[in-house]
């Protein structure tokens, strides 16, 4: 916009009712100075020239034609995007998973992934959750926050945690059954590493508050008399 | 098994159910057999039905329906909140308050604490078994 900012105009023609004007067309025609437009431009209306159209390639008519109609599917606009993110989880809250085989552990927030999962660490050695992601339904959210301005979580992303491809081997038959066995289950000392140095500057920050880390290495659980929906979390 | 507490003009009354629960207010006037006038420094004075309230032990002195300045005044000079916080009654009512309020690491915190409490307790008792045993 110019520099000069202009006052935003008042309507030039107020409703008396919904649909009804105060002023006529011939009133609006001279409000809104069309007589004046008219006679700085010599008595008719000025003009833009059209644009010449710009000449279209000549359409070949189709080699086929289908035999019976063929539907288009309906236009989707929507676009792929995270879940919305639940206003009270900011990272280095703590976040109580409901379902799976960590249920009921009480877990650090670090931050949400493309996917709309939310990245979580126990930390590793407090509780044994490791750098995991967790649905933001499958979780209570709890108003007690850790300090993770120490820690960085650049690197993690959705992809790290996707199941690596193999390479196919050759089948060949009699050893073929035990060497796969024993490779499954070795976690990748790299994975090991990056638990490791993201623990540490989670724990240091955790160990600042009493009771904090026997608060997440315990579970959760419905006691007696809780009532869900009269806790406060 | 007389009456103790009655309704008369002044009486601080804790309401019981509605839009101003847990509120304590003043009876400041009696409209008719069901209802009251019910005044207090934050709300703006009413009727109330009796129904809806429950007398206190607590009563201040003032005149059939004060105005608002006076009404703070006699509350303060017969320092109504203190007498209500320390009696057992509104004491009572602050722990519960503060029990629905706690947050998860909160509640962590008492379980601990109340581990301790009856670990010591434990002891103590032990000692004195040991002692006339």
């Amino acid at each position: 916009m110019a520099p000069q900012q202009r006052k935003p105009h008042v309507c030039r023609n107020p409703d008396l009712i919904r649909g009804v004007g105060k002023y006529s067309r011939s009133k609006m025609y001279h409000k809104r100075g069309l007589w004046a437009i008219k006679a700085k431009n010599g008595g008719a209306f000025p003009k833009h020239e059209k644009k010449a159209a710009a000449a279209a390639p000549a359409e070949k008519p189709p080699k086929f034609y289908p035999a019976d109609d063929v539907k288009k599917p309906l236009v989707n606009k929507r676009k792929a995007r995270p879940t919305k993110l639940r206003a009270s989880i900011t990272p280095g809250t703590v976040l109580i998973i409901l379902a799976g085989r960590f249920k009921g552990k009480r877990v650090v927030f670090l931050k949400q992934l493309t996917s709309g999962l939310l990245l979580v660490t126990g930390p590793f050695k407090i509780n044994g959750v490791p750098l995991r992601r967790v649905n933001q339904s499958y979780v209570i959210v709890t108003s007690t926050k850790v300090d993770v301005s120490a820690v960085n979580v650049e690197k993690f992303d959705d992809k790290y945690f996707g199941k690596k491809v193999e390479k196919k081997k050759k089948k060949g038959e009699g050893e073929f059954f035990e060497a796969e066995k024993e490779e499954k289950n070795v976690l990748p000392q790299d994975k090991k590493d990056d638990q490791k140095s993201v623990d540490a500057a989670l724990i240091q920050s955790i160990e600042a508050v009493p009771d904090l880390k026997s608060y997440l290495g315990a579970r959760f659980s419905l006691k007696a008399g809780m009532k869900p929906h009269e806790l406060v979390f | 098994m007389p009456f103790k507490r009655y309704v008369e003009i002044g009486r601080i009354a804790l309401v019981n159910y509605g839009k101003d629960y847990g509120k304590l207010v003043v009876i400041v006037d009696v409209i008719d057999q069901n209802r009251a006038l019910v005044d207090a420094p934050d709300m703006v004075r009413g009727q109330m039905n009796f129904k809806r309230l429950t007398l206190t032990d607590i009563k201040i002195d003032i005149k059939r329906v004060p105005n608002k300045k006076t009404l703070i005044a006699a509350m303060e000079a017969a320092d109504v909140k203190n007498k209500w916080e320390n009696s057992s009654w509104g004491r009572k009512l602050i722990v519960q308050k503060k029990r629905a309020s706690l947050n998860d690491f909160d509640r962590f915190k008492v379980m601990l604490a109340k581990i301790k409490k009856a670990g010591v307790v434990r002891q103590e008792l032990a000692k004195l078994k040991k002692e006339t045993a």
